[in-house]
């Protein structure tokens, strides 16, 4: 990852806006406290300094030049900080603690800051002092002053310590605002690296998770089960061309061979007769394919807005017996039906019926002689369920899942006529519908459920909450 | 496929079909069925037909050139034409069969399709019009159907069936002396469209066929081979 790259990202460059945001706040605050403290101190030495000139002042006017003198040469002695220096007008010493008066010219008020040498027991040493000067009434010359070394020490101080603070306010900024988008940049270079691997054709190619349930986490998973699904789609759809491939190839070449053998034998009207009947129904069989699976197309598109209205579950139900009764009894089995209440759903009537007729189809292709098949339509706590269950064979545990996919027969119905495209069209319609469709044991025997998604409140007027499975149901005869 | 016995003859057919060889092999098994046909490749002729002469039928694509069979047919009911329509379409699914409903036609059958499907279905079109079919009593022979009664005999003797049976009777006595498909019976009789694996029509038929031939010397209801059955007196 080149620096570059990093100091072009989105979030760096947030990073920097929040760190002047915050720096200047920090330099206002520290600001602040600079003046408060410094400020203050400056402040307070000058008022000690005017308290005392004009207490000195007053003294002068009472007293007299003697009188003064005598304080002075008295603070002088008692104090370590002040400074006092009585002078006559041409600046020569009268009294005081500093021996010569300083250099410089004062300010209009008559501040003067400046260095004097102050005796220690090493020697002297120059220390800053600030002072003020005072004319006196005689034409003396009063100046009364602070060593301010140690304020300026505080100063100093203060003045290095905020220095540092904001250096390493910056720094610390710029650094976290550096790893931050380090961070970023790598978890969405991840990203980006998978999606181009996935490009590229590698349809296996996850995100990778670090496992902390942050927002990146949540995209990397919701990436990843699109991904999934994405796979799953693709596999099925490779799945169902090669099946359609191998399944049409063998009516196509059966019909093949009947033509190239009638066309070994002309002159026969007979044989060429069968030959083409025998060719219609292999085509017919080849349409009813197509057919099935175009309608599954249909049901898994989803948008069939000129076909959707209320359908009654439990009428539809009814009628489905009424058609395939008299097949099941020419089979030997007996139809119960429990349906009474009407049953509205929102749905596709004609895929609705067509589902249907498949799962009866089914229940009756696979159900032997003398057994039975069971319908109902019931509420399932508040869903609209239908039920079709039969006394067959059963459908094993292992093959539930995959018996929904097109095109896949179990090796025990392979004799049976029939394209593998039953249970996937009823498997889409129940998709469209948003309805669950459940393959289970009906001990014995296979017992397929789809549950409708509740009714949505505006449908019409009150409804059983849930009547008792069909298990328990009173079932009506329909034979 | 030879027409047997109960189609009907001499229809005047209007044909639009943009497929050249579906149009010859259409325009050829009515010309042999007995039919006058006349074909038009695109809408715009096809319209031009329609609007010159009266038809007993059109037999109209959907996906035509220039102008499309929806449109044609649209344009046809705006200006007052209600001869009968079945489209033929590629297109099978359910909504555009609506579609196709909605547009003013009065059948719908996806390609392909059997041509006895096609001409059974034109035959009930144009059979449908005939004043005829308003009457309370159907007779077939000695067969006797009331409406009102809704009760059947034949040669007098009360013959009792279930309701669905009744309709199914109904419906096949409506096209006497017609063939009628088993999608044809699905439609009209159970109003089911979709295509039943297992021929559940025939099991349906035969049930019907025990109650009105049984016992009787001479059979009524025929199964029609390779197109449907067909209720009518033996030659």
């Amino acid at each position: 990852m080149n620096l570059h790259k990093l100091l072009a990202t989105s979030t760096f460059r947030l990073a920097l806006v929040y760190l002047a945001i915050f720096a200047t706040s920090a330099f206002a605050l520290l600001a602040f406290l600079y003046w408060g403290t410094t400020g203050f101190m400056a402040a307070q030495t000058d008022e000690t300094i005017e308290a005392e000139i004009t207490g000195l002042a007053e003294q002068y006017v009472q007293t007299g030049l003697p009188g003064l003198r005598q304080i002075i040469l008295a603070r002088s002695a008692e104090s370590e900080v002040s400074i006092y220096l009585l002078a006559n007008g041409d600046r020569s010493r009268i009294a005081g603690n500093l021996t010569t008066w300083p250099e410089g010219p004062p300010t209009p008020n008559g501040w003067i800051d400046f260095l004097y040498e102050r005796p220690t027991p090493n020697g002297p040493v120059l220390r800053p002092a600030r002072a003020r000067r005072f004319v006196l009434p005689g034409n003396f010359l009063l100046l009364v002053g602070r060593d301010i070394g140690v304020r300026r020490q505080v100063e100093d101080r203060i003045t290095t310590a905020l220095g540092w603070a904001g250096a390493l306010t910056v720094a610390l900024g710029l650094l976290g605002g550096f790893l931050f988008s380090r961070n970023m940049v790598s978890r969405l270079d991840a990203i980006n690296r998978t999606s181009r691997e996935i490009m590229a054709g590698d349809l296996t190619r996850r995100v990778p998770l670090l496992g902390n349930n942050d927002e990146l986490d949540e995209l990397a998973k919701s990436l990843n089960s699109m991904l999934d699904q994405i796979e799953r789609l693709m596999a099925s759809m490779r799945d169902v061309a090669d099946n359609i491939a191998h399944d049409l190839r063998s009516p196509l070449n059966r019909l093949r061979s009947r033509i190239e053998m009638a066309l070994l034998h002309p002159g026969d009207p007979k044989a060429a007769g069968e030959v083409l009947e025998g060719a219609l129904v292999e085509i017919d069989g080849v349409i009813t394919t197509f057919n099935a699976l175009l309608l599954i197309a249909e049901a898994e598109s989803g948008a069939l807005p000129e076909t959707q209205g209320d359908v009654d579950l439990a009428g539809a139900l009814r009628d489905i017996v009424e058609l395939y009764e008299p097949v099941a009894e020419a089979k030997g089995l007996t139809v119960q039906a429990a349906a009474r209440e009407p049953m509205p759903v929102t749905g596709h009537g004609a895929l609705i019926n067509q589902a249907l007729a498949n799962l009866v189809d089914n229940a009756i292709k696979y159900t032997p002689e003398g057994g039975v098949v069971r319908l109902a339509a019931y509420y399932d706590a508040g869903h609209p369920t239908i039920s079709v269950e039969d006394s067959g064979p059963g459908i094993p545990g292992e093959d539930r899942a995959r018996v929904l996919e097109r095109f896949v027969r179990l090796e025990r119905s392979r004799h049976e006529p029939g394209s593998g495209l039953g249970l996937s069209l009823v498997a889409a319609v129940a998709r469209l519908h948003r309805a669950d469709l459940t393959l289970g044991d009906a001990g014995p025997g296979l017992r397929v459920t789809i549950r409708f998604p509740l009714p949505r409140l505006s449908l019409r007027g009150a409804r059983p909450s849930a009547l008792p499975a069909p298990s328990a149901a009173a079932q009506t005869q329909s034979s | 496929m030879q027409a047997d016995g109960g189609f009907l003859n001499n229809m005047r057919v209007l044909l639009v079909e943009d497929d050249v060889d579906a149009a010859h092999f259409l325009e050829k098994g009515l010309r042999e069925s007995g039919h006058v046909v006349d074909v038009a490749a695109n809408g715009v002729d096809g319209l031009e037909l329609a609007r010159g002469q009266a038809y007993d039928v059109a037999v109209v694509d959907r996906m035509l050139p220039g102008l499309d069979g929806l449109s044609l047919v649209g344009r046809l009911r705006e200006e007052g034409n209600v001869t009968p329509v079945l489209f033929l379409s590629a297109l099978g699914e359910v909504d555009d069969k609506v579609k196709g409903l909605k547009a003013g036609g009065d059948d719908y059958l996806a390609k392909p399709f059997a041509f006895s499907e096609l001409l059974a279905r034109m035959e009930a079109l144009v059979r449908r019009r005939a004043p005829e079919s308003v009457q309370t009593k159907l007779t077939i022979g000695a067969l006797e159907l009331d409406r009102l009664t809704r009760t059947v005999t034949r040669e007098g003797k009360p013959i009792d069936l279930q309701p669905r049976e009744f309709l199914l009777l109904e419906y096949l006595m409506q096209h006497g002396g017609q063939v009628v498909t088993r999608t044809m019976l699905l439609e009209n009789v159970w109003n089911y469209h979709f295509d039943p694996q297992t021929n559940v029509i025939d099991v349906h038929i035969s049930r019907l066929r025990a109650k009105i031939d049984k016992g009787f010397a001479e059979p009524l209801l025929h199964t029609v081979r390779g197109a449907g059955y067909c209720l009518r007196e033996s030659a």
